[in-house]
């Protein structure tokens, strides 16, 4: 290899590291701020804090509420990704697997909202919710978030349930089984490698949302966690409590990141997979 | 048998059917009827009023304004993103030529470089924006006290206050959290490119910028234009930045307002749910345009191998 390889490549590793600081340095910057003091922020902005000041963790999750908004996030998305799955699934097996009168339409009708921009949706869809008592309470937006992400989830796993071979259900249920055990017992286990990329899509996606909860949820106790910081950013940037706001932020990122990973295979598998067909 | 069938099909389609009609179905299709009315979505009393929003819609400043920040966006935002993603999807993968006697490999440490460009795509939106709307904070941000660092205090500014500015700067927070997605989903294509095609340009004697764009943009240009397609609608969207980092209504003297953003103050700010509605459909309208231009440009001959 020539000497122009030997430039070339100090110069594509150059322009790979400045990416790579100029992704990590805001948040490890965030992590500095968090475990400084509010004089230290504003008077050294850069500089390594002088000590190491958990106290605004605690104080960010115990008095800014972060550890309830925690918990918030936490029962809406669990409910939420057990409904998406279950029902996304249900649905794309039917369509992947069954010959009936209308089945494109459906299909389609799930598909097509893949490309509609949720906002249009989002006015009239409040005066739904409001009409049906849904608005700020948990049930009503654990099933917002399930009926939004089923196009991706239908898409996604009725064209893997047709790759699936269709001999083992058929065995099934000539040996007696019924539709909905072969289902239960037969398909679902074997389609789980797409079951957890779509989990991993619909797990992050629900658990980021931002725009739906802002809208449909406003009660300050049901607050999920995207939501209440940045509801929290607007009212302490007058009081002055930059420490917790910086520990708020470092504490909704850290899960995400530590479960990304120990997982980054798998997401990274999970979120492309819809991209490429 | 068949009428078994028939219960389990519908046994198993009715709920999710149910649901996705009533919350996602029937709200998109209410928006375009009530786009039609003058509700202000306080009373439940409205009237058909044709297409007077429409006609408002047309000579109204600041959705003229918005549709041009979003077009602006349209054009820049994926533009910027999948360059670099191509770029450094390339580099990791093609751009250590010569190493293990192959003909293309990525560099030293690819996916290490894999992993960390991927942060910000499993952060929310709303979080990015938030951390960004600290680190532009001019008194306390880490950008102004970085370029004060350097001595460069001449370029500090008051980013997002300044209308010059502030839209630039949500680009650049777009284009920040959305890279490491098409290096990992490029990075995918392009391992599935026949390690020969480029053992033969190598051969010819083609180099690294040639290789570029004779096989490697060719063979991953359907990947490309799904890309631009979703990067396209989230350009569109630019609720949460626009919300969270700019000062409202839609950032200073309107700088920042984009159509998504103008649709929710519209509703919840003036009380305006008819002409929201519209504004909303006006989007639907530019995405639709927008998905169609990309398909029709991006239509060549497919690359069977």
């Amino acid at each position: 290899m020539g000497s122009e390889g030997r430039v070339l490549n100090v110069f594509s590793h150059g322009i790979l590291v400045i990416w790579g600081l100029l992704v990590t340095l805001p948040l490890l910057w965030a992590v500095m701020s968090s475990l400084k003091t509010d004089k230290q922020i504003f008077t050294s902005p850069w500089g390594l804090p002088s000590a190491l000041h958990f106290d605004n963790w605690s104080r960010a999750w115990s008095k800014s509420n972060i550890g309830d908004f925690f918990l918030n996030t936490i029962l809406v998305v669990g409910c939420s990704l057990i409904g998406t799955m279950l029902l996304g699934s249900m649905a794309a097996y039917i369509l992947a697997r069954f010959e009936f009168p209308g089945k494109r339409f459906i299909y389609f009708m799930f598909v097509g909202g893949m490309s509609f921009p949720i906002i249009l949706a989002l006015v009239p869809l409040f005066f739904v919710m409001k009409n049906m008592s849904l608005l700020n309470t948990f049930h009503g937006l654990i099933l917002v978030y399930i009926a939004y992400s089923l196009p991706f989830t239908v898409f996604f796993l009725t064209s893997f349930f047709k790759t699936l071979p269709s001999s083992v259900a058929e065995a099934a249920l000539i040996d007696g089984a019924s539709h909905t055990r072969t289902f239960f017992q037969v398909m679902l286990p074997m389609a789980k490698p797409g079951l957890i990329s779509v989990g991993i899509f619909n797990f992050l996606g629900q658990w980021n949302q931002y725009m739906l909860p802002t809208v449909l949820n406003t009660d300050e106790d049901k607050r999920v966690l995207t939501q209440g910081l940045v509801q929290l950013a607007a009212s302490q940037q007058y009081k002055g409590d930059w420490s917790a706001l910086f520990a708020g932020l470092v504490l909704a990122m850290l899960p995400v990141l530590a479960v990304y990973i120990l997982f980054q295979r798998q997401v990274q598998a999970g979120l492309t997979a819809g991209a490429l067909k | 048998m068949q009428h078994g069938k028939y219960r389990f099909i519908a046994g198993f389609l009715a709920l999710p059917v149910i649901l996705y009609a009533v919350f996602v179905i029937s709200p998109f299709v209410q928006a375009i009827y009530y786009s039609f009315t003058d509700w202000t979505g306080l009373s439940s009393d409205f009237e058909m009023v044709g297409f007077k929003n429409y006609d408002w819609l047309l000579h109204d400043d600041i959705f003229w304004k918005a549709v041009g920040h979003n077009v602006l966006l349209l054009l820049v935002v994926p533009l910027v993103t999948l360059g670099l993603g191509l770029f450094f999807a390339f580099m990791l993968n093609v751009g250590g030529r010569g190493r293990k006697n192959a003909a293309v490999s990525g560099v030293r440490g690819s996916s290490l470089y894999k992993v960390i460009y991927f942060f910000p795509q499993v952060l929310s939106i709303a979080i990015v924006a938030l951390l960004f709307q600290f680190t532009y904070n001019p008194r306390n941000g880490a950008i102004n006290a970085f370029l004060g660092g350097i001595g460069l205090d001449a370029l500090q500014q008051q980013w997002l206050a300044d209308p010059k500015l502030a839209l630039w700067c949500l680009m650049a927070v777009m284009v920040w959290s959305n890279v490491g997605f098409y290096v990992v989903l490029f990075s995918a294509g392009m391992s599935s490119i026949p390690k020969d095609f480029y053992e033969a340009a190598l051969l010819d004697g083609a180099n690294r910028v040639k290789t570029f764009f004779k096989i490697t943009l060719p063979l991953l240009w359907d990947t490309v234009q799904t890309g631009w397609i979703y990067m396209g609608i989230i350009a569109l969207d630019a609720f949460a930045v626009v919300q969270i980092m700019t000062v409202g209504p839609g950032g200073p003297a309107d700088s920042t307002q984009v159509m998504g953003y103008y649709v929710y103050t519209k509703t919840f700010h003036d009380g305006q749910a008819g002409r929201a509605t519209t504004i909303g459909v006006a989007m639907l309208i530019v995405t639709l345009v927008f998905a169609v231009i990309v398909t029709r440009l991006g239509r060549r001959e497919r690359l069977e191998y």
